[in-house]
């Protein structure tokens, strides 16, 4: 069954089940590593229509381990898409009225380019010959996917975490494609904490024997273990003592005292390993550790001399940023002062902080007041656009 | 951080003072209804700061342009002359640094507009000459102990600081219970004595 799994997401590098546009040499993706990316592809969804005068598109940037299958099942896992409590006909982000578009980032492991794919030069995986990507190398790639769409100006750029970080590079980059942008639960730059825990997570894999300097793919094994053991830490950032404290506490798992062993004897072991071990089966490993990097690079105010103000200077995009209490991964302090530099440039910006003990994850789960946030924003924004609102 | 919003019968003063399309930042916005009721009227571009979490998610929610923040530490990260218009409706006594407050308004706005309780009403007079008490009314419904107004000033006071910083006052009005302007030419010691509440524009 794991074979079949394997083969399964690994098809889906190249050959996703979802549409795909592809550059060819006269297109190439100009990276920030200094080379160039040709050819290369990008595999996208798309949700609701288009309207006559393409002015009712929202981009849906996705985190560090989601993909373009935003609100149809996951061709992989077969689980409904992972913001589907959000997006869908008559939901907050309503398909009926919008055409909502995500694509998997470059770099990715579900169908754009990335170290699952297979490079042309040599007919096997780029593995670690793809060069390192970035956030703006991911957010360069979307924007020809929306040339390509012949969209002029996107009526919102969304997204979460990762999602968040492409959110706030497309505004300050391409400030007049992006009439409206939501960065939820992110920051301008990876701080130094987030860094160490994706090193953790990289270590982790290629401590694997079965990594093979990255070219396990070729060779038909998997780092399964060490990417498992990257995720499960990882996971451990994605939500709050509170939260684990009143879902596991010290529960044994099915077990009346300790083994004394090495079992797993608490509920919170037999979840993250479950975690870990159901990761693996949709995500290479090399992939994550691409991401992980593209995230640690980001650093917005750096690419502007160090002041944030200067990556939002003169901007005409309507923002609202959105952060939780509980998250430690991306806390409240890092909205902020995106939120100040947004002031300092005179920004039109909203920012909410939601109360929860849900962690980092709060922002793909069912938040009603985030969801009341997300609507009542994009209503004023539709207005201020002169689209129907409803 | 508006901590008198069930008596806030200056909006309506207020709002009559901002010409349409104006550019217009309310700290101390509250649940929003000033901002609401000028994007209504007056289609202003307005943009909100408000300390208390729960007003500014029910802003956003009613699709307003409002931040979480607190007027003592957070004007500063606003532009110079970023703004038309600057409003403080009710929570100028509520600030920890009323005059660095007042020094930041006119440093972001052409015109700040401030409205606040006058402590010189008869009333408040009264209740101290005659109970020896902290007069506890209608307008100024908390007890010493609890109350977020912590620099209550009279018209006379505000009209003395406005010189102090500089401010020009091009208008000003004192009101009523009702929100209704009372003796529109007469001086200043007739408002501090039976005005409740003032509303000042003021210049740089």
């Amino acid at each position: 069954m794991v074979a079949l799994r394997v083969n399964k997401s690994h098809s889906e590098a190249d050959q996703p089940s979802s549409p795909v546009v592809r550059f060819e040499a006269d297109q190439p993706l100009k990276l920030d590593a200094g080379t160039l990316l040709s050819p290369f592809q990008v595999a996208y969804q798309t949700y609701g229509d288009l309207n006559a005068d393409k002015s009712n598109a929202i981009l849906v940037c996705h985190a560090l381990t989601g993909d373009q299958h935003v609100a149809s099942p996951n061709p992989v896992t077969g689980k409904p898409g992972w913001w589907q409590v959000l997006i869908g006909p008559g939901k907050v982000i309503d398909t009926d009225r919008f055409f909502v578009i995500c694509a998997n980032v470059i770099g990715g492991c579900l169908g754009s380019t990335g170290p699952a794919s297979t490079d042309p030069a040599t007919g096997k995986p780029y593995a670690l010959n793809l060069p390192v990507i970035t956030i703006r190398d991911m957010v360069r790639a979307q924007l020809m996917l929306i040339d390509h769409l012949g969209i002029d100006q996107l009526f919102c750029v969304i997204g979460g975490s990762m999602g968040g970080m492409q959110v706030l590079e497309w505004a300050s980059s391409y400030p007049e494609r992006v009439f409206s942008a939501l960065p939820i639960a992110t920051g301008a730059r990876h701080s130094s904490q987030n860094i160490a825990f994706h090193e953790v997570g990289r270590q982790s894999v290629m401590a694997d024997p079965e990594w093979l300097g990255g070219d396990y793919l070729v060779a038909g094994r998997r780092p399964e273990k060490g990417l498992a053991v990257a995720r499960m830490a990882a996971h451990i950032t994605y939500l709050s003592e509170a939260a684990l404290h009143r879902k596991f506490g010290r529960n044994l798992q099915d077990r009346d005292r300790p083994t004394f062993g090495f079992d797993a004897d608490f509920q919170i072991e037999s979840y993250l390993r479950h975690q870990g071990m159901t990761f693996v089966d949709r995500f290479d490993a090399n992939s994550y550790l691409y991401l992980t990097r593209a995230m640690d690079y980001f650093d917005l105010a750096a690419d502007h001399g160090g002041r944030l103000v200067e990556a939002f200077a003169g901007t005409k995009t309507r923002f609202c940023l959105v952060s939780f209490t509980s998250d430690w991964l991306f806390p409240t302090e890092e909205s902020r002062s995106v939120v100040h530099a947004l002031n300092a440039a005179g920004a039109s910006v909203s920012f909410v902080e939601i109360e929860t003990d849900r962690g980092h994850d709060a922002f793909l789960l069912d938040e009603p007041e985030l969801f009341a946030a997300i609507d009542g924003f994009l209503r004023s924004a539709a207005r201020a656009k002169g689209l129907a609102v409803r | 951080m508006s901590v008198n919003n069930n008596q806030r019968v200056d909006l309506r003063v207020v709002a009559d003072l901002i010409p349409k399309r104006a550019k217009v930042l309310d700290v101390g916005s509250g649940d929003g209804t000033l901002l609401e009721m000028l994007q209504g009227e007056k289609q202003v571009d307005g943009r909100g700061l408000e300390l208390s979490q729960r007003g500014v998610n029910e802003c956003v929610a009613r699709g307003l342009s409002v931040i979480q923040g607190d007027a003592d530490t957070d004007l500063v990260f606003y532009p110079d002359r970023g703004f038309d218009y600057v409003i403080l409706s009710q929570t100028l006594q509520a600030t920890r640094n009323p005059k660095k407050v007042l020094t930041e308004l006119l440093r972001i706005g052409e015109r700040a507009i401030v409205s606040f309780p006058n402590f010189g009403h008869w009333r408040v007079r009264l209740s101290l000459l005659l109970r020896g008490r902290m007069p506890v009314t209608k307008d100024l419904p908390y007890s010493w102990y609890d109350t977020p107004n912590i620099h209550f000033c009279t018209i006379r006071d505000f009209v003395t600081l406005c010189d102090e910083i500089g401010a020009k006052v091009e208008s000003a009005a004192a009101l009523d219970a009702d929100g209704e302007r009372i003796g529109l030419s007469m001086p200043w010691w007739f408002w501090n004595f039976f005005g409740q509440q003032a509303v000042f524009l003021l210049r740089r």
